[in-house]
């Protein structure tokens, strides 16, 4: 019964001078989610947002498209009257009454917005009688002005539209209005949760992966591409560099002590994120990392990942608990994916008992055991990057 | 350079199969039970292909059950057994190196209140038959062994197996699984001792999703598909004609100058055998390593399978060294192909004994009537550049 969904936000709201320009990213990624689904005529109103259908679609499968659109505060199914004479109006609004409250036993309220200046009713005039109308027609039903259980809203323009309920969307903000960042971007539960995070506050996304072949395989890259396609339902089409860290990991396993290889690892895979983040014009970095979750992630370990870093690195995972995280990667789908069983590179030749304390000094004076090599391995890893569009 | 090297999980169609299928899509792409000339032409394929296939075992066509593969032939053979036998016993008996097609069903049926007994293997793979035989009891309805075990070639002295089953109790019912063992055996079902057998078609040079169950006339199971009453009402639903046509013309294709592919195969076998014993820390898997002092190596791989060939890397993860080996164009299995997908260890690796270290370690190589020398001594090539190299980064 529902042909139309009336979109509400919050915080853009709140905008000032650039408002428009968060409503247009907001509009363009709505059409950009609702584009296989079916032919949506999407427009910008006071303060809104209105989706109509002109073509058939899958009511279930709207809804949650429209659900991963960040800046989405709510989302209202729109009944459309295409006859706005009023006996008409007020039975398809019973009817929808009739159909959406099950139990009659509830206070409401009309509301009424005349688009329609022509049409022969007054707004207040509208509330009025379609209250009665119901009354009438559902006497168990109460009406209460100030607080009602039930605000039926009742729109007249070209068509009539009501609509009552609403439906929670992501929040956030839409993406495309807060600037660019790299996603360092594993086969784990937790980097894609903070991708998916990140871009909640309107931040575009780009990420990168570290292959390690032969030690990873085939379809462990497969499994990341997989989890960058799931959360580009969230932050749109998203490009994904694929570095080959193989050298360099043989490299730093031979000419550095062992217990400090993750951390040193870790530390060049910030530098070359990095390095490829200003290529793109990114402004910041974004990781999993948990506060002691792993012996990589406790706060000494992080600052000195973090030394390398000139860039902002995001984290917004950083005080989440493993569960917490979880439950996120359920909500937005990539948990499956994420707990499939292939060796990630971070994990092939962890120690028995890596460090959990490094001492800045001490990790920097053992990467000087690298000097020989490894800016060439940097340069050669970033050159040749493979690049993967997803869409 | 490629070489494929992993036969055993699967192989390439023969070309005339492949012709002969598009044949049956394209031109006489009947449905068989239809009653005119078009479901007489597609029919056809099918009585033909029984034919061949029965002609080739020396058994009635009518004995012969076409099936999606080898998984729903085992299904078919163990819960139809299982079924049809409900009141007369409970009680199976399998190995514990069976494939995960028999193992799995098997594990079904424990919850429908049947008693399954696992024969352990000696360390070559070959079952321990006082212990196969010590475990038949009064209710035993079924005996389930592997002609050829998929992971590491072992094959079993079935017709001896089915014998001393039989003296024991003879109206229990004797299963193979010869999805790896038939077309590299001469396999005479009837003459075996054997009642049910399962073959699949993609290992032999056939399609994917074809293959066939024998079951011997007399033998009642209970059919596990019901619908419209194709193959006498055993096994509903359309036949895949394409699929049995080119199963059929594989078949044929195969036993023409058999004995000398056979004798090729071998010839591989022994020659990548050969080269991974001269490497370093390489073992190769049940091959009677503990007769080497009486029988040559010659002697002792013909009490093996002739195409499969299992070889531990101390030291090097089977996984990473199968990628290495990958970059190079050289695709083997690690354990079987079959299982490799879970995280859980080779039953078949752990019931030979192999070393705990081992386990993880462990490469199957497997060859068809296609691969040449050349592909071995390529892959042995690999194996000496990769190997040494893998060694030199290992987790501490």
């Amino acid at each position: 019964m529902y042909k139309a969904f009336l979109v509400k936000y919050a915080e853009i709201g709140l905008k000032g001078k650039n408002r428009y320009m968060f409503e247009n990213a907001l509009r363009d990624q709505i059409k950009f989610n609702l584009q296989n689904l079916g032919e949506f005529e999407v427009s910008k109103e006071q303060g809104r947002i209105f989706v109509e259908a002109v073509s058939e679609f899958d009511y279930e499968e709207t809804v949650a498209a429209l659900q991963k659109v960040f800046g989405i505060w709510g989302i209202c199914p729109v009944v459309v009257i295409d006859n706005t004479e009023w006996e008409n109006i007020e039975e398809a609004v019973g009817d929808y009454v009739d159909g959406y409250y099950k139990d009659k036993n509830i206070t409401f309220k009309v509301d009424a917005k005349r688009g329609n200046k022509q049409y022969p009713m007054t707004s207040p005039e509208i509330c009025v009688e379609m209250g009665s109308y119901l009354l009438k027609r559902f006497p168990e039903m109460k009406v209460d002005v100030h607080n009602p259980e039930a605000r039926i809203t009742v729109e007249v323009r070209n068509k009539a539209y009501v609509y009552s309920h609403v439906l929670k969307g992501p929040g956030g903000m839409p993406i495309g209005t807060a600037g660019k960042a790299m996603l360092l971007l594993s086969g784990g539960i937790d980097s894609p949760v903070a991708g998916y995070m990140i871009a909640k506050r309107g931040v575009t996304i780009e990420a990168t992966y570290f292959h390690a072949p032969p030690y990873t395989s085939e379809r462990a890259k497969q499994k990341v591409v997989d989890l960058a396609k799931i959360i580009s339902a969230y932050t749109g089409p998203m490009k994904l560099h694929v570095v080959n860290f193989t050298d360099i990991q043989l490299y730093i396993y031979e000419k550095c002590p062992h217990e400090e290889l993750t951390i040193i690892m870790r530390r060049y895979m910030m530098k070359i994120a990095e390095k490829i983040a200003a290529d793109r014009n990114c402004l910041g970095l974004v990781t999993g990392e948990s506060i002691g979750q792993v012996a990589s992630q406790t706060m000494h370990s992080l600052a000195a990942t973090n030394a390398v870093c000139n860039m902002p690195v995001y984290r917004p995972l950083i005080a989440f608990d493993k569960q917490d995280i979880i439950e996120v990667s359920e909500k937005i789908g990539t948990y499956e994916t994420s707990i499939q069983p292939y060796e990630d590179c971070c994990t092939i030749f962890v120690a028995k008992h890596p460090v959990t304390r490094p001492v800045l000094k001490i990790i920097e004076k053992n990467e000087e055991n690298l000097s020989e090599q490894i800016d060439e391995l940097v340069r050669t890893a970033i050159a040749t990057r493979e690049v993967i569009s997803i869409k | 350079m490629e070489a494929y090297l992993d036969n055993a999980a699967t192989t390439k169609v023969y070309e005339n199969v492949r012709n002969l299928m598009v044949e049956a899509m394209d031109v006489n792409f009947g449905n068989p039970s239809s009653m005119h000339m078009k479901g007489v032409d597609a029919e056809k394929y099918i009585k033909d292909a029984r034919e061949i296939i029965a002609s080739s075992m020396k058994v009635l066509p009518k004995e012969i059950v076409f099936t999606s593969g080898g998984t729903e032939s085992n299904n078919m053979a163990l819960i139809g057994t299982a079924l049809a036998n409900i009141r007369s016993g409970k009680h199976i008996i399998t190995t514990k190196i069976e494939h995960p097609s028999v193992h799995n069903p098997l594990i079904a049926l424990e919850d429908y209140g049947f008693r399954i007994t696992f024969v352990d293997v000696d360390s070559n793979g070959r079952v321990k038959e006082q212990e196969l035989l010590d475990a038949i009891c009064d209710d035993t309805i079924l005996v389930s062994i592997m002609y050829v075990n998929n992971e590491i070639g072992a094959k079993e002295d079935i017709p001896h197996l089915a014998k001393i089953v039989k003296e024991k109790k003879p109206d229990i019912l004797f299963h193979t699984d010869a999805i790896q063992a038939f077309g590299k055996y001469k396999i005479y079902p009837k003459k075996e001792n054997v009642d049910l057998m399962s073959v699949s078609g993609h290992k032999i040079h056939g399609p994917k999703g074809t293959g066939f169950l024998f079951v011997k006339d007399k033998v009642k199971i209970k059919s596990i598909i019901y619908g419209g009453g194709q193959q006498k009402g055993f096994r509903s639903g359309t036949e895949n004609v394409p699929g049995i046509a080119g199963l059929g013309l594989a078949v044929k294709e195969f036993y023409e100058g058999y004995d000398e592919k056979i004798a090729h195969i071998y010839a591989l076998k022994k020659h990548l055998i050969e080269g991974l014993q001269n490497m370093e820390d390489v073992q190769v898997n049940a091959i009677f390593e503990e007769k080497k002092d009486e029988l040559s190596l010659e002697e002792r791989i013909h009490m093996t399978a002739p195409h499969v060939v299992s070889a531990s890397f101390a030291g090097i993860r089977a996984e990473v060294l199968l990628h290495a080996l990958e970059d190079k164009g050289v695709y083997v299995s690690s354990g079987s192909a079959c299982a490799s997908n879970h995280p859980a260890l080779s039953g078949t690796l752990q019931a030979i004994g192999l070393d705990k270290s081992l386990l993880d370690s462990t490469l199957r190589f497997s060859f068809s009537t296609h691969t040449t020398m050349e592909e071995v001594d390529y892959a042995l090539e690999a194996l000496r550049q990769i190997v040494p190299l893998l060694r030199r980064y290992t987790r501490k």
